[in-house]
């Protein structure tokens, strides 16, 4: 410690030097940060899942619709407690780029379905009586001003044709992960909307089962039931469905891997290089401290914190920024990632590469430093 | 004004090798990135504008953004079928060709299942597309339980290839071939007889219809008057528009994600080159005074460090491109928002590409040039000739 | 700080037969070619010779930076040569205070800090530091610009800055090469007095190695290297 304002003395007086190498590690780490995001943030609908609940969707693909007439069957499986359903909209606001998750629900049943949706008594009333009402998430209504009462122009895509929906309530998400980037109206609206010939068309069935253990039989037995029918079903916890669409993004995880670490390793380099201009500069120094009687070893010590100290400042300042920058800004990248948050645990790991980039970029200076010999190293004139 | 030999400029980097090295390298991987995605996204590109040609057309129902979504009727096809500006087949009848396109879960050899687009294609479509090109195997025979697969699926895809048995919609094909479409969306496809495939995936009903313009000119006539007919409720594209316009978002969201990342990343070369450039002047403090007091002037001094530190980005740039070139075989695989299956498309790594990573480490070799070089221009002789 | 230690009779350094070469490429060169040689406690040396004669790497041998090729060095009852790096660091933080010709202070600390440094190697807390830091300012006449970088002083104020981390740690031995090399007449004359003060009133045993006569004289007893051996 009582060397501490020794290595200090030296970030402070070079402090061009300082101020850009640890700009460049906290920028490294910025990003280190915002990419882990990039892929928790596809994780965020796994943490949001729950294990009591079920999807059942068409056994060949999500693109093909389930009967409406399935739902009195359903509830009717031993170990269902609930029955809800909804159709994926996918439609945006104004303009094509304003995209966010739309659901047509049923709404007499999905809150029970989904408790993590905290409405106001008020305002679900009012929602569930108004057939062409939606409600919106907190965080969606903020980004886009919507206010209760607004009437929300939504164009299809899927169901083409415009939509106006009027928001009647704004709803907040119970935990962190689930999706407030997010409007749910009545299926029962966009149903009456449809030709002859495409109606009573559901998209996903949720089931609720008492408990996870449950799951597996139940999902067996509604499959079983619809095996050899026209349309097949193929039922599984909403983990298992999540994971099914982080899997079709394929290689995406691969790829932001080699982007971290080519980012990683080029600060690093960076790093090294002041490191060892720094102590190029300073072998007189490091001779004088020798004389007066520190040790190789202390030496050492000394270039190795001054790096660490260095790397660690840049680290706290890279994993902080990220931190508190998306928190601030609703970054969905046009409704990609409903949840752009880092999580603390990205900001631990960012803060233990610092200190490992640190004591990788100080060791080769650290070292040359110990062995440098004294004699020959002191400067003289004659 | 006399100029700074140039061969000073090199003289020094190579004295300074360690630094030299690091410095360039922090640039090389800068670049790296820089190109890296470019390719990337160029390969997701390429893969959709070169799906389709210009003298095509392709009807779709009005509204739809993908033939996913699209619904169009044996009524319709025919009445489009009929109409003047489409080119003629050898054999006299229209150059057209009515399709279904269905998603099917399948698992790729990786072990992990996604969506893949299954087209029911007629007896044009090979006609309609004349980069699509047989590499093993044969055509499938109309009304046989045979399928061809593009080659992405045959490289990334369980049961693919030329003989595997494949279990779609509950019924065993054969693969009998696999066709190549230099690149486009069709390699990541599954094609066979669509009259089979209509009531085996229970569709009653087309989805698009695809035909050859007799004339490029001609479509702008067919599109007015097929979009104003109020039967039919359907919408008219070039093919090559239609295609490019499904990569939108994604494109959009991948160049987005590169420009972000590399931007910030070449702030840290940037850092990276401010520090040894600022170092280097900060060693050759006694030689700039030197240079100056023997007569060469400010800007002589400015140009000459300016210089060094884009040669010395230059040298990481190079290495730069040359570490990217392997890129270009990578494959990789993403889903399509469009038709919510599987787009697999090879990376991309144009000339064009290496130069904007050589222009690149330039740029930041420049910007993390000037102050150094301004302060190695302005300090005043005597002082720099008076430090040690 | 407190005078001599140890018996009166040994002496404090005691070299035999000493020899150092240098190895350059293919090249061996000789630099001391067999010194013997004897300082009791509290003597003022003086070492001069011709440039590369050797004074240099003689005051490195015996102030524990260097090694000798051959020969035993013992100084404050320690042999030198059997003591490992980190013994000899430490015992040279405790027995030897260097005083260089081009100063050699830190130029990031202030000349406070600076003297401070060598204390940093002992036990003591920061109140019992800043006590000896003060003291060994005021030694050296500079009690009111401890808060300067040294670009803030001048040559004379600097190396008296560096006689004073020298002697903060109370050594046993100061070694002093070309101290008064590049400083005008009258700041090295201030150097002198204070270095004869140092050896008079506080008994420190001197070496110092000069090139002028002058400075010499305010030594007791000048010795001679010629081309690595002691003049007799």
């Amino acid at each position: 410690m009582k060397f501490l304002r020794y290595v200090l003395s030296h970030l402070w007086h070079s402090k061009r030097r300082t101020f850009l190498t640890v700009s460049s590690i906290a920028v490294a780490l910025f990003l280190f940060c915002t990419l882990r995001t990039v892929m928790t943030s596809l994780d965020a609908s796994l943490r949001a899942s729950d294990d009591t609940r079920l999807v059942v969707r068409h056994a060949a693909s999500l693109v093909f619709p389930l009967p409406l007439a399935y739902k009195a069957r359903l509830a009717q499986v031993p170990g269902v407690t609930n029955v809800s359903y909804g159709n994926w909209f996918g439609g945006y606001y104004q303009d094509p780029k304003n995209q966010f998750t739309q659901f047509a629900v049923d709404v007499p049943t999905v809150f029970d379905l989904y408790p993590e949706i905290l409405l106001g008594p008020a305002e679900k009333e009012v929602f569930m009586r108004e057939r062409t009402s939606c409600i919106a998430g907190e965080a969606l209504a903020k980004k886009y001003g919507f206010k209760i009462g607004d009437v929300i122009p939504i164009t299809g895509t899927i169901y083409p044709g415009a939509w106006p929906l009027t928001l009647r309530g704004i709803y907040r998400a119970s935990t962190p992960d689930a999706d407030e980037n997010a409007i749910f109206f009545h299926w029962d609206f966009l149903n009456e909307s449809m030709p002859e010939g495409r109606k009573n068309l559901v998209g996903i069935y949720w089931l609720k089962v008492a408990s996870p253990s449950d799951a597996p039989a139940v999902s067996a037995a509604v499959d079983r039931i619809y095996e050899n029918s026209p349309v097949p079903t193929k039922t599984e916890t909403e983990k298992a469905f999540q994971a099914g669409f982080i899997q079709m993004m394929g290689n995406v995880s691969t790829l932001l891997s080699i982007l971290g670490s080519a980012i990683i390793f080029a600060i690093l380099l960076v790093t090294v290089n002041t490191m060892m201009m720094a102590a190029r500069e300073r072998t007189t120094e490091i001779a004088v401290l020798k004389t007066l009687g520190f040790r190789d070893g202390l030496v050492l010590q000394l270039v190795a914190a001054e790096a660490m100290l260095l790397s660690l400042a840049g680290g706290l300042i890279g994993c902080g920024l990220a931190f508190l920058v998306f928190r601030k800004v609703n970054f969905t990248a046009g409704g990609m990632f409903p949840n752009f948050r880092v999580l603390p645990e990205t900001v631990g790991l960012g803060i233990l590469l610092a200190i490992a980039m640190g004591l990788l970029s100080g060791l080769v200076p650290a070292f040359s430093a110990a062995r440098l010999p004294i004699a020959s190293s002191l400067r003289k004139v004659a | 004004m006399a100029r700074i030999p140039l061969a000073y400029n090199l003289r020094n980097l190579a004295a300074r090798r360690v630094s030299t090295g690091l410095t360039a390298l922090g640039i090389a991987l800068v670049a790296w990135v820089f190109i890296f995605t470019l390719a990337l996204a160029g390969g997701f590109q390429a893969a959709l504008t070169s799906t389709g040609t210009p003298e095509n057309a392709i009807i779709i129902r009005k509204g739809s953004t993908s033939e996913l979504m699209s619904i169009l009727s044996r009524e319709a096809s025919g009445a489009i079928e009929s109409q003047g500006e489409i080119a003629k087949a050898p054999d006299g009848t229209p150059l057209a060709a009515s399709e279904l396109m269905v998603v099917w879960n399948l698992p790729r050899k990786s072990g992990t299942t996604t969506n893949v687009v299954v087209r029911g294609v007629g007896p044009k479509s090979f006609t309609l597309r004349p980069k699509v090109k047989l590499i093993r195997g044969r055509m499938f025979r109309p009304g046989l339980d045979e399928i061809m697969v593009g080659k992405m699926v045959a490289e990334r895809f369980q049961h693919c290839d030329v003989g595997d048995q494949l279990k779609l919609a509950g019924r065993e094909w054969t693969v009998v071939g696999v066709f190549d479409s230099k690149g486009s969306t069709y390699d990541s496809e599954i094609w066979g007889d669509v009259e089979l495939f209509m009531p085996v995936f229970d569709r009653p009903v087309y989805q698009s219809l695809t035909l050859r313009l007799a004339e490029p000119s001609y479509l702008a006539p067919l599109k007015k008057r097929l979009e104003s007919d109020p039967r039919m409720d359907v919408e008219v594209d070039r093919e090559d528009r239609f295609y490019a316009k499904q990569s939108g978002q994604l494109s959009t969201m991948l160049r987005v994600l590169g420009m972000f990342v590399t931007s910030i990343m070449s702030l840290g070369a940037i850092f990276g080159a401010l520090n040894t450039m600022y170092a280097s002047v900060g060693n050759r403090t006694r030689e700039i005074g030197t240079l100056r007091a023997i007569g060469f002037s400010r800007g002589a001094i400015l140009t000459s460090f300016l210089i060094e530190s884009v040669l010395l980005a230059l040298l990481g740039g190079a290495l730069g491109c040359l570490l990217a070139l392997p890129v270009r075989s990578f494959t990789t695989g993403t889903m399509s928002f469009a038709t919510f299956s599987e787009l697999a498309f090879r990376f991309q790594v144009t000339p064009g590409m290496l130069l904007a990573g050589l222009a690149f480490s330039a740029f930041m070799g420049l910007l993390g040039g000037f102050l150094p070089a301004r302060k190695a221009a302005t300090m005043p002789i005597v002082d720099s000739l008076r430090q040690a | 700080m407190t005078d001599g230690r140890g018996n009166g009779g040994e002496p404090l350094i005691s070299l035999r037969d000493v020899h150092k070469e240098y190895r350059r490429d293919a090249f061996i060169v000789p630099v001391l070619a067999g010194i013997t040689l004897d300082v009791k406690r509290g003597e003022f040396l003086a070492l001069m010779g011709p440039s590369g004669s050797g004074k240099s790497t003689l005051l490195n041998l015996i102030g524990g930076i260097d090694r000798p090729t051959k020969g035993e060095v013992r100084v404050a009852g320690e042999a030198l040569n059997a003591l490992n790096p980190s013994k000899l660091a430490a015992w040279r933080a405790r027995h030897v205070g260097f005083i260089f010709q081009l100063y050699n202070l830190i130029p990031v600390l202030t000349a406070y800090r600076n003297v401070e440094l060598p204390l940093l190697l002992t036990r003591l807390n920061a109140p019992e530091r800043k006590k000896r830091v003060e003291l060994a300012l005021s030694l050296v006449g500079l009690e009111g610009r401890d808060g300067h970088y040294p670009r803030q002083l001048s040559g004379g104020e600097e190396q008296r800055v560096a006689i004073a981390r020298a002697v903060v740690a109370d050594p046993t031995l100061l070694v002093a090469d070309e101290p008064t090399g590049d400083l005008d007449s009258k700041n090295a004359e201030e150097i002198l007095v204070l270095l004869r003060r140092l050896n008079e009133e506080l008994g420190k045993t001197i070496l110092m190695v000069t090139h002028d006569p002058h400075a010499a004289q305010s030594a007791h007893k000048t010795l001679y290297l010629d081309k690595g051996v002691l003049r007799p």
